[in-house]
This record gives C-alpha cells, sequence and structure tokens, in this order.
C-alpha cells in the first residue's frame, strides 16, 4: 500500500502544475487582450525577431545539417538490403519536412530562446526594472511580453525553413558521395515526394511551437521570483515547460492532421 | 534642513493603510500626509513595512484595506489609463537605480518620454530634453555610456534624470544614498535639494540613514510594526526619550 505522505505528496505536484496552466493560460488571455491595444511596439518587435533569427541561425545551420547528414548515412544500409535506395531522398523529405525539422527547431529554440527570454525577464524583474517602466506610466506587458511572444510565433516558422533546407542539403551531400547522386535529380525526387498535406500543417504547427517557446519563457521571465537563484529558476523551468509543450502540441496537431488528411 | 518652505496643502494623503502577506502583518492601519513643497522622510528598521507602503501609494502593490489619494484622485478607483497618466506626476528613484540595463542612457531617459504623448505631444527631438534632465544631475557626458559602464553614484544620478523628465510634481525615493560612499551619497542629498529646489517639488524620501534624514527632512516619521509610531521634525525626535526612537539616532 502506498504511504499516505507519498498520495499527499503526488497530490501536491499535480495541483501545483493545474495551478500553473490556469496562471498560463491567464497570460496568454492577457496578450491576446493587450496585443490590440496601442501604442504598437513595433520597433521592439522587429529587434526581438531580428535578436531571435540572428542568434539561433548558426546553432540551427549545424543541428539541420547534422541532422540530415545522420540520418542518410543511418538509413542507407536498410533500404540498401531491401533495395529501395532509390527512395531515400523522399522518405529523408517527408520525415523532415512533416516531423523532424519542426520539433528538432523548436527544441533548439526553446533551449536558446526560451531560457534566453526566461532570464533576461527575470533579471529586469529581479533588479525592479519592470517596475520602473510600470511606475513611469508606461505598460512593461506590452513593451517586453507582447513583443516577444509575436517575435517567436513569427520567427520559428522561418528558422524551420532554413533548417529543413540546411537538412536536406546535408542528406544530398551523403547520398552525392555514397550514392553519386547529382544535385538536380536529389530535389527533384525531394519535391515530387512533397504534397501540400505534407508541408501546410508542419508550417501550422511551426507558429504554435513559436507561440509556445515565446508564452512560456515570458511567463517564466515575467513572474520570476526574487533573487539571483529566482532567474536560474526561470531560465530553466522555461526550457523544461517548453519542452514538454511542444510534445503535447506535436502530439494534437499530428492527430489534426490525419483528420484532414489522412496520414 | 530643506530650503523651500512646504504650504499646508495636502498632495497625499494615506488612510489607515493594511497589507498582509498570509501571516506576515506588514503594514498595521498606517497614515500620513504629504504637504506641497515638502520633504517627508520615513525611517524604519528593514522590514518595517516602508518599501511596501511606497509599492502601494504608486500602484505597485495592492493594500488589504486604507484609502491612498494622490493630487485628489482615489488610486484604488483608477483605471489603468488613468493610473498611467497620475504616474507621470510622481517620480521613483528605486534604490537599486533600476536602469534598462539594454538601453543607452538616453534611450533610458526617452523611453518613458516618447510614450506620454498626451502630456508632451509627439516629440520629434527629445534631445533638449533629454540633455536638460542630464545636466540637472550633472552627466551630460554620459548620454551614449550603457548603464554597465557607469559607477554606483553614476547610476543614481542617470535614475534620478530618468524620473525627473517626465516633470513630476512629486518623487519618491526608495533608500536614495543606500550602498553609495559617504562622500557620493553626499552628492546625492545635495542633488536632491538642488532638484527641490529647481522644480520645486514635494517628496516621500524612504531611508535609514540618519545623516540624509537630518540634511533633507522638513518632517519625519518614524515606522516602527507597520505602524505610525513617532512624528516630528528631526530636531523634535531626536530629543524623544522613547528607546524605539533614539534607537534610529544612535
Amino acid at each position: 500500500m502506498m504511504p499516505m505522505n507519498a498520495i499527499f505528496k503526488i497530490t501536491e505536484v499535480f495541483k501545483s502544475f493545474l495551478l500553473e496552466i490556469g496562471e498560463l493560460s491567464f497570460f496568454a488571455a492577457r496578450f491576446f487582450r493587450e496585443s490590440f491595444k496601442r501604442p504598437v511596439e513595433f520597433k521592439e518587435f522587429l529587434r526581438q525577431c531580428y535578436n531571435m533569427g540572428n542568434r539561433s541561425l548558426l546553432l540551427v545551420a549545424v543541428t539541420g545539417f547534422i541532422i540530415g547528414l545522420v540520418f542518410t548515412l543511418q538509413s542507407r544500409p536498410t533500404l540498401q538490403e531491401f533495395g529501395a535506395v532509390s527512395w531515400m531522398p523522399s522518405m529523408v523529405s517527408i520525415s523532415i519536412i512533416r516531423e523532424i525539422g519542426p520539433i528538432i527547431t523548436a527544441l533548439i529554440c526553446a533551449g536558446r530562446i526560451g531560457s534566453g527570454i526566461g532570464a533576461e525577464l527575470g533579471s529586469m524583474r529581479v533588479t525592479e526594472q519592470i517596475d520602473a517602466m510600470e511606475v513611469s506610466g508606461t505598460n512593461p506587458f506590452k513593451y517586453l511580453v507582447v513583443t516577444r511572444i509575436m517575435a517567436t510565433t513569427f520567427m520559428l516558422p522561418i528558422l524551420v525553413f532554413f533548417g529543413d533546407a540546411i537538412a536536406l542539403f546535408g542528406s544530398y551531400l551523403v547520398e552525392n558521395v555514397k550514392g553519386n547522386v547529382s544535385f538536380l535529380l536529389y530535389f527533384n525526387q525531394v519535391f515530387n515526394a512533397l504534397e501540400f498535406g505534407d508541408l501546410m500543417p508542419a508550417t501550422i504547427k511551426t507558429f504554435f511551437f513559436g507561440f509556445a517557446i515565446g508564452l512560456v519563457g515570458c511567463f517564466k521571465g515575467y513572474y520570476c521570483k526574487k533573487g539571483t537563484a529566482g532567474v536560474g529558476v526561470a531560465a530553466n523551468s522555461a526550457v523544461v515547460f517548453t519542452s514538454m509543450l511542444l510534445f503535447i502540441i506535436d502530439f494534437i496537431a499530428v492527430f489534426v492532421t490525419d483528420i484532414f488528411y489522412d496520414l | 534642513m530643506s530650503t523651500t518652505i512646504p504650504n499646508n496643502k495636502p498632495i497625499i494623503e494615506i488612510k489607515d493603510l493594511r497589507k498582509s502577506y498570509g501571516d506576515n502583518h506588514v503594514l498595521n492601519g498606517f497614515h500620513m500626509e504629504l504637504n506641497e513643497g515638502e520633504n517627508l522622510v520615513i525611517m524604519g528598521k528593514s522590514g518595517s513595512g516602508k518599501s511596501v507602503m511606497i509599492k502601494c501609494l504608486i500602484g505597485l502593490e495592492r493594500p488589504d484595506s486604507g484609502t491612498i489619494e494622490v493630487m485628489g484622485e482615489t488610486i484604488a478607483e483608477l483605471s489603468r489609463t488613468a493610473l498611467d497618466e497620475l504616474r507621470t506626476e510622481i517620480g521613483f528613484l528605486f534604490q537599486g537605480s533600476a536602469l534598462y540595463d539594454s538601453m543607452t542612457v538616453r534611450e533610458n531617459l526617452e523611453f518613458p518620454l516618447r510614450r506620454h504623448t498626451k502630456k508632451f505631444g509627439v516629440l520629434k527631438d527629445t534631445t533638449p530634453l533629454v540633455m536638460e534632465a542630464l545636466e540637472s544631475v550633472g552627466l551630460a557626458h554620459a548620454v551614449n555610456l550603457m548603464p554597465a559602464e557607469l559607477s554606483g553614484g553614476m547610476k543614481r544620478r542617470i535614475a534620478l534624470a530618468r524620473t525627473l523628465i517626465l516633470q513630476p510634481k512629486i518623487i519618491l525615493y526608495d533608500e536614495p544614498t543606500t550602498g553609495l560612499d559617504p562622500i557620493t551619497a553626499k552628492e546625492i542629498l545635495i542633488l536632491m535639494k538642488s532638484i527641490q529646489d529647481k522644480y520645486n517639488t514635494s517628496a516621500i524620501i524612504i531611508t535609514h540613514d540618519v545623516d540624509c534624514a537630518r540634511v533633507i527632512s522638513n518632517r519625519m516619521i518614524l515606522l516602527v510594526d507597520g505602524i505610525n509610531y513617532a512624528e516630528g521634525t528631526f530636531e523634535e525626535l531626536s530629543k524623544y526619550a522613547d528607546p524605539k526612537v533614539q534607537a534610529f539616532f544612535k
């Protein structure tokens, strides 16, 4: 029989998880409310887009390239065994465009951008910079949170496209070296294998991924607890919570896609 | 003692202010009035509720009960927009300066300025106002520096310039001299006095620095356990026989 204090602990953890989900929902609702209010902080939005895109570009490129390369190298012997190596470009393109590209890029951005937002806003909270904005009669939520969530939502699909392209290029390099396949032939097969039903749902879900990264990062940072330890916790929990949320969104996205496109 | 003579027209009135965090009762019926042109020093030990009171006053914290009236407006009844407009009349100098560390000194000063078009109109060139505020604190040369490049005293001065740029009628100082060396602390006090003379502001100064209270105060309130324990001028309070009061002046 399970001891009572273990049951109590599990209940407490579950209760705090539900509370956090509730607070996050209120935070998201506030984001939508504030998004339509004036003034529009367009300059800050562009600055955030540039920072997020520019800072993540190299990481996304390197990861995408290695994923494409390794994925092709690992799959090749199995396909060769069945004499289906000519299916390699189709298989790689569908896997990368539908699933691997979006989720890997989103996870990298959760680590890179989500933790960065959590730490930045957390440190602003701890050093009373957010309070200073508030008392000067400006709306810190609009300036700091709305712009960042919008920027992640807008930039993640672009980063995913970029990451996908690099991953496919990595895969092509392996095929070129091992199978002497030309660039034109490889990418011809890649695009022949792709359909609207592969590209569209994958693109739509990246907007949700981006939104989740910005939302959780901002939520954790904005309500960061006092002290430098609080900043560390905010950055860390932003990554953990976002990563979990990304898989949940992905799971839902696959179900919804299945309804419309019959996977 | 400050040179500006206060009149008896209250611009801030706090009545029966109470605030608790769980079982921790921080404010237990605090009350005060700030008159126009007056420098009111509120002294108390750490954790006596000074900062909580000032945060309730500016609307950063919501009190459990009691009323706060600033320039005839009841804080609790104001809409977000009305509160933001009122906040342009109240400057707040944070203990840690709270400069925006991703912005230059100029951007720090421009930030509130560009967002209050109702008070200042749409400003195409903010340079004259920025420079005037920086000259008031003697740091015009620091306009393009980042906060990380400034010393503690310079940060405090820039924060003061950022407070002044909105041309407030009231300035709230939260521990203005804490963490500064005695010479810089004295410079900040002289600056606070000169600002009051130049802009005719009223001020609430939260401190536990007796020298600061002696130099700047017109009147003082000693805050003990969330209530007004003693009230009077620096000279009056320093002569009190009560050991709790004397503890502040030793």
